[in-house]
């Protein structure tokens, strides 16, 4: 049997994602009031802002969260309106986010659910599944990025996971799912250390000419592992400042007070 | 009909139902008492939940004799060929249908109508445990106490293959019922495992098996025991396991129920001797009209014994589920760890879950909890796994099934888990 063919990564087009005036709502309240960015493949955008700015909120819509309301505004992803499509069509074509908090599944294998995340997506781009044996064999590779045995796997999903094996496992499901877009949703919360660099060190070895990645962060600390193209500054549900990197470093100095006094100078 | 079972109970005396005497005695009690105090009612604290009107206002006729071939058991047998198989046709043992334990292994599977008649040892256990003064349905069952399944394991004897009591309806049983009787004793540091089910080849089909079953578990001894009830939508299913453990013992019960239009099992463990452990896990599943109902009912006599219930529910459709646990815990029953779980996972907006847990506890050096949810499944899971490409359908079966195999991942044997968790799948729709 030959090994099955890789999900492989899209190479298709530089503007991976555009986001136009972007405004969502959770229950009444407006949490985006206006977002406009583009992303291109190869670039990673990290996303800074206080608490309540918004920035999770953002990652969530991209990802399809049926908690928010999305009430103006355009994303286009890929040519395709993304807002228009269900959250398991969008990570399909290629949209992947790793969630603040991974959801705890007990009574499904890391491996089950895993595999069924991967067949799903290869039947939706007309390749064959594989089978379990098969699936090893792709694993093999993908938990080398995470510095993992292949223990992991028979584990519940989540399920008694520490903190910082839940990010892990989040990184892993991004290595094995090959996303086109890869959001990162304060993926640096509550790691030690160690975590920290392994988790870092996971998504850098994912940084592809052809993968557009989007690190949305509240600590300037996780930058200084994955070094971004350019950041984003988050305050009242609008991107108020961007940069290149030395903005994050600016921003660790002087807090996020310093770019919200600016802006409301301006 | 009490007059029908009354007319009922007649014909058997007089047509082998009269012998054993000590046999014979016990029936009668069983027919007084079932005659005194008729089926339930909803007034009946016990039966609140659960209207047995269908069942009392019935008249079922005996289930006759019918003819099975092997292969229409085919999708109710499992494990290995060489395992143990007691096969009963609408209550009847079919000898034909059924594989006997290779006499090497020194232990006795077979009917229990046979050991009656060969076995004088049986009036010791036959019919003691199970009080026909706790329900009507027993003292019923044990009025028509003929056959059932036979297991014993004799002192330190290792029952390595697991037996598997098969009770099967046919489209004849339409209208009758049967009242299986099972007695298993798996004495001082012998291990066992046994599967008893239940299962009918008309899946429309009307019919009410009233089964009791009786267990006996010696010193240190170790049994499975397995119950799975899958029977006719339509039918009714009534059943009681009654458990005593010795000193030492572990018992670990696991009861799959996803048949009957009206199912209600009991499970009462009575822990005899100090340092006993019981397990005592749960799964239903309903759709439907259907209704099933549990009770469990734990009774901590002794010091240092430890009991662990999870009972888990998927509720579908219109149907409706009752959970009541009972825990009792005696003056003298100190150091008891008593452990009890009820979650109820519902599906639909019309589905009804009753659940009751019932502690009562008389010693102060115990610990002793309980819970009990019910819910609706996790939005943020579902979102979860949709946000990983799998179909809103397939995500809703996979944590469905997620909270089932949380409990069915609990049954030691392998053999034994497997099916289960393929019966699971089966019924939430194949998901790979």
């Amino acid at each position: 049997m030959p090994p099955p063919e890789p999900l492989g990564l899209n190479d298709n087009g530089d503007d991976v994602l555009e986001i136009r005036d972007l405004r969502a709502s959770a229950g009444e309240k407006e949490i985006l009031k206006g977002i406009s960015l583009t992303v291109n493949a190869g670039e990673v955008h990290a996303v800074m802002g206080p608490n309540g700015s918004g920035k999770s909120t953002l990652a969530q819509v991209l990802a399809g969260h049926p908690a928010y309301e999305v009430t103006g505004g355009s994303v286009t992803y890929m040519g395709q309106d993304l807002l228009d499509m269900e959250p398991e069509a969008r990570a399909q074509a290629g949209v992947f986010l790793a969630f603040q908090y991974p959801v705890e599944i007990a009574g499904v294998s890391n491996a089950y659910f895993l595999r069924a995340a991967y067949n799903e997506i290869r039947k939706s781009r007309g390749m064959e599944e594989v089978d379990p044996m098969d699936f090893l064999d792709v694993l093999e590779e993908k938990l080398k990025v995470v510095e993992w045995g292949p223990e992991i796997m028979s584990r519940a999903v989540n399920s008694g996971f520490s903190g910082g094996e839940k990010k892990r496992n989040e990184i892993l499901q991004m290595a094995v799912l090959e996303p086109k877009l890869a959001i990162l949703d304060e993926t640096d919360s509550g790691l030690d250390i160690d975590a920290l660099r392994i988790v870092a060190g996971g998504v850098n070895k994912l940084r592809d000419p052809a993968r557009a990645t989007i690190v949305v962060t509240h600590y300037q600390r996780l930058l200084n592992y994955i070094v971004p193209d350019f950041v984003h500054v988050l305050a009242g549900g609008r991107i108020v400042k961007s940069g290149g990197k030395e903005l994050a470093l600016e921003l660790e100095a002087r807090g996020y007070e310093w770019v919200g006094e600016e802006v409301g100078a301006a | 009909m009490n007059e029908t079972y009354q007319r009922h109970f007649e014909a058997f005396s007089a047509n082998g139902g009269g012998s054993p005497e000590w046999l014979a005695a016990r029936r009668r009690a069983g027919m007084d008492r079932f005659a005194a105090v008729g089926f339930p009612t909803s007034r009946d604290e016990e039966w609140r939940f659960t209207p047995v009107g269908p069942i009392a206002h019935a008249e079922f006729r005996p289930a006759p004799a019918a003819e099975v071939s092997r292969e229409a058991l085919t999708p109710f047998v499992f494990g290995h060929a060489e395992w143990p198989l007691l096969v009963f046709v609408n209550g009847r043992f079919s000898p034909a249908l059924s594989t006997l334990p290779d006499p090497a292994l020194g232990v006795t599977v077979g009917s229990l109508a046979a050991a009656i008649e060969r076995d004088p040892s049986l009036e010791r256990h036959l019919a003691t445990h199970a009080p026909v003064e706790e329900s009507a349905f027993t003292a019923l069952n044990t009025a028509f106490l003929k056959d059932g399944a036979f297991v014993h394991v004799p002192a330190r004897v290792d029952l390595r293959l697991p037996v598997h009591a098969l009770f099967v309806s046919t489209e004849a049983a339409q209208g009758g019922v049967a009242h299986p009787r099972n007695l298993f004793i798996v004495e001082r540091e012998a291990r066992a495992s046994i599967v008893e089910s239940y299962v009918t080849l008309a899946p429309g089909s009307t019919y009410f098996t009233n089964a009791v079953t009786e267990v006996i578990s010696g010193e240190n001894a170790w049994t499975e025991h397995t119950r799975l009830q899958r029977e006719s939508e339509r039918a009714y299913h009534v059943g009681l396991t009654h458990v005593e453990q010795a000193r030492d013992s572990h018992y670990r019960s696991f009861t799959l129920a996803m048949g009957g239009a009206i199912a209600r099992h009991n499970l009462h463990v009575r822990l005899n001797a100090p340092n006993i452990e019981t397990l005592m896990y749960g799964l239903y599943l309903t759709r439907g009209e259907q209704l099933v109902d549990n009770h469990t009912a734990i009774y901590h006599d002794h010091p240092n014994c430890n009991s662990w219930e999870v009972y888990k529910g998927v509720l579908d459709g219109r149907s409706r589920a009752v959970f009541n646990g009972k825990v009792f815990v005696q003056p003298e029953a100190q150091k008891t760890d008593a452990k009890q779980t009820n979650r109820n996972l519902i599906l639909s907006d019309s589905a009804r879950v009753d659940t009751k847990p019932q502690l009562e506890i008389f010693a102060d050096d115990v610990k002793c909890t309980h819970g009990a949810t019910v819910g609706q499944l996790d939005e943020v899971a579902l979102f979860y796994a949709r946000s990983r490409g799998i179909p809103a359908a397939e995500a809703r079966r996979l944590l469905t099934y997620a909270f089932a195999a949380e409990v069915v991942d609990e049954v030691a044997l392998a053999p034994v888990r497997e099916e289960l968790d393929r019966l699971v799948l089966e019924r939430l729709g194949t998901l790979v």
